[in-house]
């Protein structure tokens, strides 16, 4: 026998709309549910966004090239050449949106009043501003310009601690390839701000050639920094810059390079989804309470329907319809309230007040909520699934009315 | 096919420690296209009876075959879709479901059987016509007069040409002029198409319009006997 959807359906809708008021209550109450649901996961997602960005500013970049054994040992000895050939050639080609080669040492920075030691890093400022990794925040002094930049850019707090400052010299060393001390005096040309104190203390910037120079290591680089600007989409093009690179090199993605960052977002879904699921539960009370309603309500006609030939499933598939338009309702409507609100946040949530202490987990004190579909449809299909399944018990119940009692009820 | 025969039908409520025994060995054969009326007073059993003979209720014993078709021993659902094919309800009040119209209520057990659209329209124009209710398919239940609604209830139940209609107490709540014309209706569709009437009701003028009249008291049947049907006075 074919499901009477049209009939079913007719049905369903208009007893929807025999209480108007309780079902708008209802609805309203799904509606908010809803938009708390999606409203809640975009803040997090906003919290979390943020946070991993400034992770991966830090590193930086959403993946990493080693030569193989840099990892257990981040000396000099275990640099690679620059890039060629076919990785060079998947390097300048989409979805990769720049890439930049370092030098990247433990060094010992030393002024007239102390030494400090910090991670030297030789850079290509050009190649690494498409990866966002310099310092924003410059306040004193000028940036790099150039690969072969001889001067110092460091961190204030490692200035103060140096008891140096802009335009003084500074010695800076590490080790040659052969164990050999190298040193350097330099000139401090610039002082930037960290996001976190802990980055102003520990890197120093310098031109990548200069770098290489003093180490005296030709062309070579110890890490290639990759970028495709969305880091939750590195999987996708990971495996073919992994081949091209070969098995003298060792590729990293960032989830792997800092794996608490990595973490934060695997367990993000997960919180989202138990926030829907316990935000639901609350209100599935109140749904199975107006479903029980709506049936006491009607028992007389439903033992009509039995005596007219609605089998037992035809019945129960027509509350579990009234079910499902009341949840698709309060769905459309919570997601509007959602998009509704959540848009004019665009340009962020000032949240300095409740913020400070908690930069040390890397949050910035604006917060910028963002909406993903995959949020919605999540809430969607809680609340269609959980919505359903509390639905089945009031709806078994109805159907399995007895005929003669229900017919006979005044 | 709507030959119906019942063998020692027993059916007894147990209500606040008493035993009501509703149907007490009842043993009845009706056949197809008969017109036949339950009378009897209040509490003799005659809803029970109609109740078992469309599968709404089990009795505790005995057999029920409707159309050479055994009642005990189908499901719920099996004894849903009998209804739905071969038998029709008309009720004393409350027929009709309330968020439909008139025309939407006939339409409705066509739906579910799986008529087409376009056929199911037109049988429903015909039958509210044939019950006299032409103008007045698009009113609601809260629309319609007692008697418009039993008619409507009719025409229901004819619209899928079951070959059974059970009628409880039909013209209980309709005027004298609504109830005559309800049973002319069903006169008229037992003669024309044959449909078999079991009718229960108090009202002597009702019972003189049946060629059969089964007299019931305690659960027992007292009387059975045939008739020269005469219509009443109005
Ligand atoms: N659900 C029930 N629970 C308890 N007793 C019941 C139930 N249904 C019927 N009875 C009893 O069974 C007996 C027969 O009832 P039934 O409704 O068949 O009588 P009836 O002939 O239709 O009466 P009326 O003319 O008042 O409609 C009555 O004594 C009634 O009280
Ligand atoms: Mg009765």
């Amino acid at each position: 026998m074919s499901l009477p959807l049209a009939a079913l359906g007719t049905l369903a809708w208009r007893n929807l709309w025999r209480n108007h008021r309780r079902t708008l209550i209802m609805l309203a109450a799904i509606a908010i549910g809803v938009w708390a649901m999606i409203f809640m996961a975009a803040l997090m997602r906003g919290m979390t966004d943020q946070m991993v960005r400034n992770g991966l500013q830090t590193l930086p970049g959403e993946l990493q090239l080693h030569q193989r054994d840099y990892r257990r040992d981040p000396s000099v000895v275990n640099s690679m050449e620059p890039p060629a050939g076919e990785l060079l050639q998947v390097l300048q080609s989409a979805p990769v949106a720049g890439w930049a080669g370092r030098v990247r040492v433990p060094a010992v920075i030393s002024s007239e009043r102390g030494s400090r030691s910090v991670t030297l890093l030789g850079i290509d400022p050009e190649a690494e501003q498409a990866l966002g990794s310099l310092p924003e925040d410059l306040f004193e002094g000028r940036g790099l310009e150039g690969k072969g930049d001889r001067g110092l850019v460091i961190g204030a707090s490692l200035a103060r601690r140096l008891e140096t400052a802009l335009g003084k010299r500074v010695v800076i060393m590490s080790q040659d390839p052969d164990n050999n001390v190298a040193e350097r005096g330099a000139r401090v040309v610039g002082i930037y701000r960290g996001r976190l104190q802990g980055d102003e203390d520990r890197f120093v910037y310098a031109g990548r050639a200069a770098v290489q120079e003093l180490l005296g290591i030709g062309q070579q680089i110890s890490e290639i920094a990759v970028s495709g600007n969305d880091y939750r989409r590195v999987d996708e093009w990971y495996p073919r810059i992994a081949a091209a690179a070969g098995s003298g090199l060792e590729t990293l993605t960032w989830t792997e390079l800092d794996p608490f960052l990595g973490s934060m977002l695997a367990v993000q879904d997960g919180f989202t989804l138990v926030f829907m699921v316990v935000v639901f539960l609350a209100l599935s009370f109140g749904l199975v309470n107006t479903l029980v309603m709506a049936i006491f309500e009607r028992v007389r006609e439903i033992g009509l329907m039995q005596a007219l030939g609605m089998r037992p499933g035809l019945i129960l598939g027509q509350i579990m319809l009234e079910s499902l338009f009341l949840l698709c309702l309060g769905l459309v409507a919570g997601n509007l309230l959602a998009v509704l609100t959540i848009a004019p946040l665009a340009s962020g949530i000032d949240i300095s007040s409740v913020a400070q202490g908690m930069e040390m987990m890397g949050m910035s004190a604006t917060l910028y909520p963002a909406l993903h579909v995959q949020d919605m449809l999540m809430s969607t299909a809680v609340v269609i699934i959980l919505g359903l399944l509390a639905s089945l018990a009031p709806a078994w119940r109805a159907s399995r009315l007895d005929p003669v009692a229900a017919l006979t009820r005044d | 096919m709507s030959d119906i025969a019942c063998r020692e039908l027993c059916k007894t409520f147990h209500q606040g420690g008493e035993t009501i025994t509703a149907l007490d060995h009842v043993s009845l054969d009706i056949e197809e296209g008969s017109f036949v009326c339950l009378f009897g007073p209040s509490g003799s059993g005659k809803t029970t009876l109609l109740n078992a003979l469309g599968g709404l209720d089990t009795p505790d014993s005995g057999a029920i075959t409707v159309g050479g078709q055994r009642l005990d021993g189908l499901s719920r659902g099996e004894l849903a879709d009998l209804r739905l094919h071969n038998i029709g309800f008309v009720f004393q009040a409350y027929n009709l479901i309330t968020v439909l119209t008139a025309r939407e209520n006939v339409e409705f057990i066509m739906q579910v059987q799986g008529v087409p659209a376009g056929e199911r329209r037109a049988l429903a124009t015909r039958v509210l016509e044939e019950v006299g209710l032409a103008g007045l398919e698009g009113r609601r239940p809260g629309e319609l007069s007692g008697g418009q609604q039993q008619r409507v209830a009719v025409a229901r139940a004819i619209a899928t040409s079951p070959a059974l209609v059970l009628a409880d107490e039909p013209t209980a709540n309709l005027d004298s002029r609504s109830a005559a014309q309800l049973m002319d209706l069903f006169v008229t569709l037992n003669k024309e198409r044959g449909v078999t009437f079991v009718i229960s009701t108090h009202d002597a003028r009702v019972m003189g319009y049946a060629r059969r009249l089964i007299g019931m008291r305690d659960g027992l049947i007292v009387s059975d006997e045939q008739q020269q049907p005469h219509a009443m006075d109005v």
